[in-house]
């Protein structure tokens, strides 16, 4: 069985690993969050918010035009059409409630490229809550517009200018100020990283994919089954929320592709499970790249939003099991696929999810293969790179 | 006996535990330390082990830790250094340092080189108490190897009595609910706070750290407890110096006295 156990662990991996100045806070969210979650009120403005919203449901679209090229059923399911352009909304919406209904007054959060940060800017400007969002200061640069979608919608941007100034720092100094600011604030972490309960409970948000998968797909094909469902993985969360309702299907094959950078042997890469080793990182036992010595590794990943040395435990523990299959897509491979779909299907993907698409490249099936690839977000916030990367 | 225990047996107010990176200024700075530290008249000598992410850690230690890293620090090193001080070192010597680093060390290596060198106990800030006990207690136990805890101002009673009943060297407070060298004065608040737990009658020692700078605070805090730990300040007070020994005994003479 793929799933949390009561001390919030995945197999060897989870956990939290915290400062005794955090226990309180992440005790408070572990004693109340299910309970929350469990309750009609909470579902009820959720799941509204959901539909009204963001969107919701998204679509299952078969892409015909690819699927001729690749010889399978290709489906992508379109996280990309949620309001603010990513499946992140998913979680900030579920994280925003959870905050109201534990009577807290100010948020903050992390963001690598920015999309997470955009997504909590949203909840808290439809909630009239506070905002502080950490970014990295190399990552502010090279992710302006999003850092201006965040102050229009009223959020404060602090640069974290600590260590390596990306989305690794910009955690450390959102934990850091969750440490300062411990009994008004709460922190809604972005991806199913982080100390239990967060990699379950933003599993929890983001497995309204995989559910909506199910249904859509027993509509299109007679059947909630596909044969492989590919996800990108960055921290993981939209590949959690794609994967979850079939954790325990084994005949669905799970894959999950990973940032390659410039190569897995270049140096310049973030494909954690090929370089990584088990560790502690951001308050989970996890596989993170790091040195001999237990230093964090600074990763590379041509997409922000996969630029993360380590990835959640529940995916730590996929690999370790062999539930997963793990590819280490290269930036080049990425952008040639994003480029791609934009040309097949008029759709042009975040470059984070461009990866889950050139994974198509690198495993095996058959024609009638029914494959689901989760499209996480839309390629607007990444119109810089595709210009500068030209080749289209 | 463990140093720790002994120290405390034989001091009970005004204890000064000074917090330094090793690696900082310059890569084998650390014995040079230590032992100006003994001299200038502190109690425990507090060695940080750095880390590329030091989460329970404000900007000044922060950078104290990169420079130690591009210095070219590393457990491995540290001990190497370590090996042979208790010829000159008679005080407790503490290391502070991230789990993971540890972790990839090896921890009963880890604490077969503690044991070794003459270090008599540890500070695992992201190490929860619920781990420590279930996989590492017998180990440290084992190596005769004491293991401090942190308390903050939002730590429960009960959670404190259970820290106190499972750790036998000192308790750490932090003084406000801040990461290291955050605040600088002690405000009603803390106060609060520190008579809350000097009233509960703990049998582990309380040392008071995260904030404290001066004679000033010194005073204040031993007040309300043991002792002190200076950390950010100390690491301010060596980062540019020219003659470091001279300078860290005239800092702590002033402190102390
Ligand atoms: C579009 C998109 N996909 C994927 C990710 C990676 O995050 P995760 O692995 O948590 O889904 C991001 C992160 O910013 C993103 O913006």
């Amino acid at each position: 069985m793929i799933g949390v156990d009561e001390k919030g662990f995945y197999g060897k991996f989870g956990g939290a690993y915290i400062p005794e100045m955090l226990y309180p806070n992440v005790e408070e969210l572990k004693e109340n969050y299910e309970s929350i979650l469990a309750s009609k009120e909470f579902q009820d403005e959720f799941r509204g918010l959901l539909k009204d919203y963001v969107g919701r449901p998204t679509p299952l679209y078969f892409a015909s035009r690819l699927s001729e090229k690749y010889r399978a059923k290709i489906y992508l399911k379109r996280e990309d059409l949620c309001h603010t352009g990513a499946h992140k909304v998913n979680n900030t919406i579920g994280q925003i409630i959870l905050a109201k209904k534990l009577g807290k007054k100010r948020i903050i959060a992390e963001t690598g490229a920015g999309q997470h940060g955009v997504a909590t800017a949203t909840v808290c400007a439809l909630m009239g809550m506070e905002c502080t969002v950490y970014m990295g200061e190399i990552d502010i640069a090279r992710q302006r517009p999003n850092v201006e979608r965040m102050k229009i919608l009223g959020a404060t941007v602090v640069p974290a200018v600590s260590g390596s100034k990306t989305l690794k720092d910009a955690t450390n100094e959102a934990m850091r100020a969750w440490i300062n600011n411990p009994v008004d604030t709460h922190y809604i972490i972005g991806s199913v990283v982080g100390p239990h309960p967060y990699p379950e409970m933003v599993a929890r948000f983001q497995s309204v994919i995989s559910e909506e998968i199910k249904w859509q797909l027993k509509e299109k094909e007679g059947r909630e089954n596909p044969d492989i469902v590919i996800a990108c993985v960055g921290g993981g969360s939209n590949a959690a929320g794609a994967f979850y309702h079939y954790y325990n299907t084994p005949e669905v094959r799970l894959v999950a592709a990973e940032a390659a950078g410039l190569g897995v042997s270049s140096g310049k890469s973030a494909a954690t499970t090929a370089l990584g080793s088990p560790g502690i990182l951001h308050g989970s036992k996890t596989i993170l790249m790091q040195t001999e010595d237990g230093q964090v590794v600074e990763p590379h990943s041509i997409s922000a939003g996969l630029d993360y040395p380590g990835i959640g435990p529940v995916h730590a523990h996929l690999f370790d099991v062999g539930r997963g299959e793990f590819v280490a897509v290269e930036d080049k491979d990425a952008m040639a696929s994003g480029i791609e779909l934009s040309k097949l299907e008029g759709i042009i993907p975040a470059i984070e999810s461009a990866h889950a698409l050139y994974a198509l490249n690198m495993i095996e099936y058959s024609k009638d293969d029914v494959i689901v690839v989760n499209l996480s977000g839309r390629g607007d916030k990444d119109l810089e790179t595709y210009i500068k990367w030209g080749n289209y | 006996m463990n140093r720790i225990h002994t120290l405390f047996k034989e001091k009970d107010s005004r204890v000064l535990s000074i917090y330094f990176t090793a690696g900082f200024p310059n890569l084998d700075d650390t014995v040079p330390i230590m032992e100006a530290i003994q001299a200038g008249g502190a109690d425990i000598i507090e060695i940080g082990v750095p880390y590329s992410d030091p989460v329970a850690d404000g900007p000044t230690i922060q950078d104290s830790n990169k420079i130690a890293l591009d210095n070219g620090m590393s457990m491995k090193l540290l001990f190497e250094q370590l090996r042979g001080f208790r010829a000159k070192i008679h005080l407790p010597v503490v290391l502070m340092g991230y789990l993971n680093p540890i972790m990839q060390f090896g921890m009963e290596a880890f604490c077969q080189k503690c044991k070794e060198v003459g270090v008599d106990g540890l500070i695992v800030p992201d190490l929860p108490m619920q781990q420590y006990l279930e996989d590492y207690k017998a180990m440290f136990d084992q190596y005769g190897i004491v293991n401090t805890f942190l308390i903050s101002p939002q730590t429960s009673e009960k959670r404190i009595r259970e820290i106190d009943e499972k750790t036998d060297g000192f308790i750490y407070m932090v003084s406000s609910h801040a990461v290291t060298g955050a605040k600088t004065d002690i405000s009603e608040e803390q106060v609060a706070y520190f008579e809350r737990v000097a009233a509960m009658n703990l049998k582990n020692p309380r040392l008071i750290g995260f904030g404290i700078s001066d004679a000033k605070t010194f005073t204040s805090a031993s007040r309300f407890s043991n002792g002190a730990i200076i950390g950010s300040a100390f690491i301010k007070t060596i980062k540019d110096s020219e003659n470091l020994s001279e300078r860290i005994q005239t800092y702590l003479q002033s402190v102390v006295n």
